[in-house]
């Protein structure tokens, strides 16, 4: 856990659910490899293998990969009902659910930045952002961010 | 062929889906009454009652079978009480079914009934970070109508179909709701009333997500020789039930998951949950989507309805805008969809709508759905399916026949 500046007012930051995401040393989400079948799982909270033909219960952490391609998205114009908490005054949130190619796995997050470039199969990649904060914490989550089109990037000479 | 241990659908029975704010019980009773008096049946005539529990109304809801048996007044039969979400109606029916094709029973009574809070459908209050359905709203704000909009969005971006398409799901559901005496929402409208209403979960709008209903909804079921036996009505067979899963590993983000499973070591399997649902009926009915002539179907959105008419083999992929420009879904059309007038026009009553889709398709085969009939070369239709879908991997599809 770490402490957000001194003195009155400093937060705890901490993830909004522990053992699913890391920054270090880049972001990641975490998962779980089975030993036995090699599948992978996410969220990583399997205590026995989800593959029907393998009865393994030993599923180590792996890191997931951090970028990946949009399957879906969507934007919520109304505040979502607790245990949400929504910021005031609410400003629509879009969520996604991102393809992650090695891994064959869809999984879903906020999208943060401009959405201008979203589209199905819009390339992006995961970054660790604040969920929601109170007196003493700042919870965090993973997000997704699109990548900008090739043609959109700024060229940077070597 | 017709065989005795043939499970028929002696009576259906429905109260009108609104909000009411009355104790779903009354529903329920109202819903199983008007079916016994279809059926031409005396309460004291069934073996055997199945419910379907709703979630929302404490521990009466949670046993639901004995809280109706108790109801209608106790008379010593077993009873039976499911949930399965918004497939809950259907487990209800398949469990009765099987209970009168094991021949353990010759008349059941299946009834399902709601009364629901307004706005989004939300969690049970605390803290539960150990249930996914608590945490896609805590950690994501992913509401129902988040997940509606995923599919809404691939069918714009991957086949192009338009705000416009989707609204006009609603404006055929909306007109043929018109005269249907249970239905909460009996107005037509236009396409443009549909694109005008605010944006809830982008691309879908208020008018394009179906909302939440008290309703209640019940049939009686009977083997095919007690109903000859009695003389009563016979027309109606359950061809199929189908309840399936998904099958390892998923491929498609559904309620009220955060992720999908992994095929990366695992195929996906050829055909993914919900042509599965569908697959499974018609198996057991042994006809095919060609042979089907009326059908209600899910459309928790009106993207959705798109969804199902190619999930349940009425087209190709991406063609389900087509086949709706086309007429062919809507009333006098070859297959018309929602004749009931669909989720749009009654709103979600969890317990009771799969069974309410059955209600509908036994009065459309009867030819006694006045105002909404179905006529296929100037006749009732000879075969219905019903398909739904709901959270935590629960999905259902009924076929009915009528055996001229």
């Amino acid at each position: 856990m770490q402490q957000q500046g001194e003195g009155e007012g400093a937060r705890t930051v901490r993830p909004a659910i522990e053992g699913w995401f890391t920054s270090d040393p880049e972001p990641h989400l975490l998962g779980q490899r089975c030993a036995d079948c090699a599948t992978v799982v996410f969220p990583p909270r399997a205590v026995t293998c989800p593959n029907p033909t393998c009865v393994g219960e030993d599923l180590p952490v792996t890191s997931l990969s951090r970028t990946g391609r949009v399957w879906s998205y969507a934007t919520n114009h109304y505040p979502p009902p607790a245990p949400y908490v929504a910021a005031d005054p609410f400003e629509p949130i879009t969520i996604a659910a991102v393809e992650l190619q090695a891994e064959a796995i869809t999984v879903l997050g906020q999208v943060a930045g401009p959405t201008d470039d979203l589209r199905v199969g819009a390339e992006v990649e995961l970054e660790i952002g604040t969920l929601l904060t109170t007196d003493t914490e700042e919870h965090t989550v993973w997000r997704w961010r699109v990548v900008p089109p090739a043609g959109s990037r700024m060229e940077v000479s070597a | 062929m017709k065989g005795p241990r043939d499970v028929v659908v002696l009576g259906a029975g429905m109260h009108p889906w609104g909000k009411w704010g009355r104790d779903f019980v009354s529903y329920g009773v109202h819903a199983a009454r008007a079916a016994l008096a279809e059926a031409d049946v005396e309460a004291t005539d069934i073996g055997f009652i199945s419910g379907a529990d709703t979630m929302r109304n404490g521990y009466p809801g949670y046993v639901s079978g004995a809280t109706f048996a108790q109801a209608l007044g106790w008379t010593g039969i077993p009873v039976a009480s499911s949930y399965a979400a918004c497939a809950s109606g259907a487990t209800a029916i398949d469990i009765a079914r099987d209970r009168i094709l094991a021949g353990r029973c010759e008349v059941a009574l299946v009834v399902g009934a709601d009364t629901t809070p307004k706005g989004f459908l939300a969690p049970n209050a605390g803290e539960r970070p150990d249930d996914p359905d608590w945490l896609r709203f805590r950690l994501l704000g992913a509401t129902n109508p988040t997940y509606f909009a995923f599919h809404a969005r691939r069918r714009m971006d991957l086949y192009g179909a338009s705000e416009r398409d989707f609204a006009e799901v609603k404006v055929k559901n909306a007109r043929h709701g018109l005269h249907n005496p249970n239905a909460r929402y009996r107005k037509e409208t236009s396409v443009d009333e549909v694109l005008a209403s605010p944006i809830v979960s982008d691309p879908l709008r208020l008018l394009q997500i179906c909302a939440t209903s008290d309703g209640g909804a019940a049939v009686v079921l009977a083997s095919r020789e007690w109903a000859e036996r009695h003389g009563k009505h016979t027309e109606v067979r359950v061809a199929a039930v189908s309840t399936v899963t998904p099958t390892y590993p998923t491929r498609i983000i559904d309620l009220p998951d955060l992720a999908t499973d992994s095929a990366a070591v695992v195929p996906a399997p050829e055909r993914a949950f919900k042509e599965a649902i569908g697959d499974a009926a018609y198996a057991e009915a042994g006809i095919g989507p060609d042979d089907i002539e009326v059908a209600e179907v899910y459309d928790l959105s009106t993207a959705l309805e798109l969804d199902w008419y190619e999930q349940l083999g009425f087209c190709g992929t991406g063609e389900a805008e087509k086949l709706l420009a086309d007429g062919v879904t809507t009333l006098g059309g070859r297959l018309p969809v929602n004749p009931s007038g669909g989720l749009a026009c009654f709103g979600e009553a969890v317990p009771a709508q799969a069974i309410a889709q059955v209600c509908e398709l036994t009065w459309q085969l009867r030819g006694t759905a006045a105002g909404r009939q179905v006529e296929i070369d100037g006749r009732p239709p000879r075969a219905g399916i019903t398909a739904n879908q709901g959270l935590f991997g629960h999905g259902s599809s009924v076929i009915v026949t009528r055996d001229t």
